[in-house]
């Protein structure tokens, strides 16, 4: 074999988030397929998103976390080998040796080896029950020491960006929380102090409390070598059952350092423009380099701007616009629900720089920019509001004179402001994850056709990093599809300019209580139509009650809302009567047998765990439920837009693993929201334990046993777009459930679109699961109230549809199939047998009509037609 | 279309078909924005429905795109003016006075996807 087709040796040195960046830029590159990439991992799991580590405690898996494409490493070519971390490195031979032994050969390192948590080394600092927060595996540690008896205090060493991470994880797994901060305010680096005040006060008001201007002096231990307290530098003990050092990190350049390359003085592996080390053979990316600028990056988007230099200095491909110089740190983040940012020269260190505040202690807004000697931005910090940062971090970047007054960019309602996306220059970067600038998401509009947020998305890459920048893009898609002509009308259909929860508003203000009013009042004229029609029936009977075949709703419902039934591929219809929690006697399961045979129905065993009995014709309906009604049942509402079922597995009753009544939690949800109106059907279950048989986790509401309460999940689904729920909260009681659980199905009700179901929905709403969180849990729209009376009223007429209607001769005359031949059966609804059952007849068949209703017979009776 | 401004709750809707005009029901029996199913002298199934304005309408029952009969259960609406009625299975909407169908020329069976149409009228109720 000659040189020149020699697969040449690249070693990839860590496989974090920017060394998964790496293998993607790199391979992207024209002579990539010329290398055999080896990739050296710590870690026993392949790259995940470490900056979203805490969802983990709200239940995302560590699969979930993961950032590396299934199937990537396969179509590459690329050996992972993880849990061997490279241990030595010969620079003269070319060589790495990893901890199996192995001695892999290189005509490229990379190293990526990221950094590791800085631990004061206090006095006990290594006790049982003290972690520290980096990995999945950490994550895990601290929440089985949380889980550990008597575990009630945990302190946060560290006030930063990721010790508050780390104090709302506590939080959550229910400790009494504190944070020590050495600096005299929270998240030091980013904000200054009178953002700091404000957030404090902001932390402190979620339970969690905090000493700044306080240094760790010891940590304190028990007879068995555990936590008890630790003591301050102002002697003060502060009791602690589990501490998390979280007080900075540390470059991992020691492997470099032993191998003679040149790191800094504070640590990190010195790289010049191209990402190089001093050995040409030699790169290193990431938290573990040294930048020319002179700083150690700790973002993941100069993590990803290094892993794309290198990738391109390597592959020989490397251009001067991609050599590495610096990076921007701003940052937008939401710690334990405060939205904190701060961009640019957010300290004002620049030379002749003034201030712009803005500050509202009562909202707990504060603002401040950094403005120049020329008038132009150069930073700032906001706390509580960081619906401009979008706006004004690329501004600062951009570094050109503002044409608007600097404070109206911080007021929260000023005279209506000049400065939209439109403002930004063409050259401004609004997505700093990808490098996307505003010029290159219009071209995806205006000249690839783009016309929707996920379609830029898809075009440019922009959006689908932190994800920060998605409202911003979403303004500029809209203002180009506006330049370029395209009206996006919102409204609901030509009959109304409002969209449903704009109509769900005004019928409520307004006390409108019927369409033809909504649509003389609020609407554009017209008859109306199979798209408001039925939505505003649905918001009506939310709000107004009564029958939703009464008056003139009647005519606004589809067909199966109208025959209380759902209509077939043949015009047949089919009925489905409540088992609430899927739990039915023999004697039910034998009626209904009964009743489906009397009148020749093919019987299914739905998803929702009941029983769908298909071909009855209008005019037997009346018939089929006078028969159920009088055996106990009642409408399932599987033909409205409604509550469906409350699946349930059988529980704790007979399961030898189950740890709650989930049967029985489940037939008491079922009949506390049966027949509530919404925007789209509702599905829902209760598992009883974490096993989650009953795939709670895929509805629109879901409960999970815990041992201490129940679990609630919301905005699942499966069908065509899968979506796992979000907890939404944990181990509440009954009654909390119950709450929650009603608020939430009143504001999505209240604010969703038509056709609009919970999981896209949540995705929707501004401040998605955290937005929700604040409105059902601690009242941030002060609607609750409202809510609840709304539930409750639902809650008290509820009455059975069907048995309103058997009472009812008026609203009986519509089961006929001929309204002037009354008692003809329909001829052209026919069936044929099948597998002992019947089934509709296809246009070729020579099929035969049911049997009228009253002949009950013991066989399936078909005549002809 | 008829104009109702001069009928009152008590007349009989009529559709004119092969006979002569049959009778279909009362007026007061349609309620504005819904259809009935009724059968023609000659034994087709006709969709009759009634707006909000008061105006009759009378189309084939027969859905072109599903093959069922069913369009008499569909929901009554206007698009741009004109009065439509939508399907209740696959929401094709059809202009109620002359049978087009408003989203798609052609049925799956090949054939123009039009209604017939019945001209319909409101009689003065005559004592039997």
């Amino acid at each position: 074999m000659t040189t020149e087709h020699r697969l040449r040796e690249l070693v990839l040195v860590g496989h974090g988030m920017v060394g998964q960046r790496f293998l993607e830029a790199f391979t992207e590159q024209p002579g990539a397929a010329g290398w055999r990439i080896t990739v050296l991992a710590e870690e026993p799991r392949a790259a995940y998103d470490r900056v979203h580590l805490t969802s983990w405690f709200s239940g995302t898996s560590a699969e979930e976390l993961s950032l590396t494409p299934v199937g990537f490493l396969a179509e590459h070519g690329i050996d992972l080998r993880l849990s061997d971390p490279a241990v030595a490195i010969d620079r003269a031979a070319r060589t790495v040796a990893c901890a199996s032994g192995t001695v892999l050969h290189y005509d490229a390192l990379v190293l990526a080896t990221g950094s590791y948590p800085f631990v004061p080394p206090v006095p006990g600092h290594d006790a049982t029950g003290c972690h520290v927060y980096r990995t999945i595996e950490d994550v895990e540690r601290i929440r089985a020491g949380a889980e550990t008896d008597g575990t009630r205090i945990g302190v946060v060493v560290g006030g930063g960006l990721l010790g508050l991470e780390a104090a709302g994880a506590l939080t959550a797994l229910g400790l009494e929380t504190h944070v020590v901060e050495f600096a005299p305010r929270l998240m030091a680096i980013q904000v200054d102090e009178g953002g700091g005040r404000l957030l404090r006060r902001k932390i402190e008001d979620l339970g969690v409390n905090v000493h700044t201007g306080a240094g760790t002096q010891a940590i304190l231990t028990d007879e068995h070598g555990r936590v008890r307290a630790m003591r301050l530098s102002d002697g003060r003990e502060l009791p602690a059952d589990l501490v998390v050092f979280s007080a900075g990190v540390r470059p991992r350049d020691q492997l470099a350092q032993e191998s003679g390359l040149p790191v800094g003085e504070r640590g990190g592996i010195v790289v010049d423009e191209r990402c190089r080390t001093r050995d040409p053979h030699v790169h290193a990316i990431g938290e573990c380099a040294l930048a020319v600028d002179g700083k150690v990056y700790g973002l993941v988007a100069p993590g990803y701007a290094m892993a794309e230099t290198a990738a391109r200095s390597i592959a020989g491909e490397l251009l001067a616009e991609h050599r590495f110089t610096g990076a921007d740190t701003s940052t937008k983040l939401k710690l334990l629900g405060v939205e904190v940012a701060s961009f640019g020269d957010a300290h004002g260190t620049t030379e002749g720089a003034v201030d712009v505040l803005y500050s509202d202690s009562r909202s707990g807004v504060y603002k401040k920019l950094v403005i120049g000697g020329d008038g132009q931005l150069l930073g700032g910090v906001l706390v509580g509001d960081t619906e401009s940062y979008g706006l004004l971090r690329p501004l600062a970047i951009g570094g050109k004179p503002l044409t608007t007054a600097p404070e109206q960019l911080v007021l929260p309602a000023g005279p209506a402001p000049a400065s939209g996306p439109v403002a930004l220059p063409d050259e401004a970067i609004v997505c700093s994850c990808h490098n996307v600038s505003k010029g290159e998401i219009r071209a995806a509009v205006a000249d690839q056709g783009c016309a929707t947020v996920p379609e830029v998305k898809k075009c440019t890459k922009a959006g689908t990093g932190c994800g920060s920048c998605v409202k911003l893009l979403g303004s500029i898609v809209a203002e180009e599809l506006a330049a370029g002509g395209v009206t996006v009308d919102k409204g609901l259909c030509e009959h109304f300019g409002q969209t449903r929860s704009e109509l769900y508003e005004v019928v409520q203000v307004a006390g409108i209580t019927s369409f033809s009013e909504l649509l003389d009042r609020y609407g554009r004229g017209g008859e109306g139509c199979e798209l408001c029609k039925p939505a505003v029936a649905s918001i009506l009977a939310g709000l107004t009650g009564g029958h939703i075949l009464d008056g003139e709703q009647g005519a606004l419902q589809d067909t199966n809302d109208h025959f209380l039934a759902n209509l077939q591929r043949n015009g047949s219809y089919s009925v489905v009567p409540r088992i609430p929690g899927g739990e039915i006697t023999p004697q039910g399961l034998i009626t209904i047998g009964e009743i489906a045979r009397d009148h020749g129905l093919y019987t299914k065993i739905t998803g929702g765990q009941r029983i769908d009995l298909f071909g009855a014709t209008v005019d037997q309906l009346p018939h089929i439920w006078r028969r159920l009604v009088d055996a106990g049942f009642e409408s399932g509402h599987a033909y409205g837009k409604s509550l469906r079922t409350v699946k349930s597995c059988v529980g704790q009753t007979w399961c030898r693993y189950g740890v709650q009544d989930s049967v029985g939690l489940a037939i008491e949800l079922e009949l506390r929201y049966r027949g509530l109106r919404s925007p789209h059907k509702i599905k829902a279950a209760v598992s009883g334990c974490a096993r989650e048989c009953a795939e709670a986790q895929g509805k629109d509401f879901g409960v999970i046993a815990t041992s201490a309460g129940w679990n609630l999940y919301v905005g699942g689904n499966g069908g065509m777009t899968p979506r796992h729920a979000d907890l939404l909260a944990a181990d509440l009681d009954k009654e909390t459930l119950l709450r929650t659980i009603d608020r939430f199905l009143m504001f999505y009700i209240r604010t969703a679109e038509r056709l609009e179901r919970t999981s896209v929905w949540l995705d929707r709403i501004e401040g998605g699961l955290e937005h929700l969180r604040q409105v059902v849990l601690e009242d941030s729209l002060g609607i609750c109230a409202e809510l609840d009376a709304l539930m409750a009223r639902h809650i008290a007429r509820y009455q059975d549809e069907w048995a309103a209607v058997l009472a009812d001769p008026d609203r009986l005359r519509r089961f006929t199939s001929f309204v002037n031949a009354p008692g003809a059966p329909d001829p052209t609804v026919t069936f044929v047998p099948e597998r002992d059952q019947i089934r509709p007849a296809r246009p070729d068949e020579d099929g035969r009509i049911l049997a009228p209703a009253l002949v009950a017979g013991p066989h399936l009776e078909v005549r002809s037609a | 279309m008829t104009d109702t401004t001069t009928l009152t709750e008590t007349g009989a809707v009529e559709i004119l078909d092969g006979r002569g005009w049959t009778r279909i029901c009362d007026y007061a029996q349609l309620t504005p924005g819904r259809g009935v199913a009724a059968l023609s002298a000659e034994g087709r199934q006709v969709a009759v429905f009634r707006d909000r304005s008061g105006a009759v309408y009378a189309v084939d029952n027969r859905d072109p795109f599903s093959g069922a009969y069913v369009l008499s259960r569909g929901i009554l609406g206007s698009r741009a003016g004109v009065p439509t009625i939508s399907s209740p299975m696959y929401q094709q909407v059809f202009d109620l006075r002359d049978g087009r169908c408003l989203d798609e020329e052609t049925a799956p069976d090949g054939r123009p996807a039009v209604l017939r149409v019945w001209p319909v009228r409101i009689a003065p109720v005559t004592p039997r």
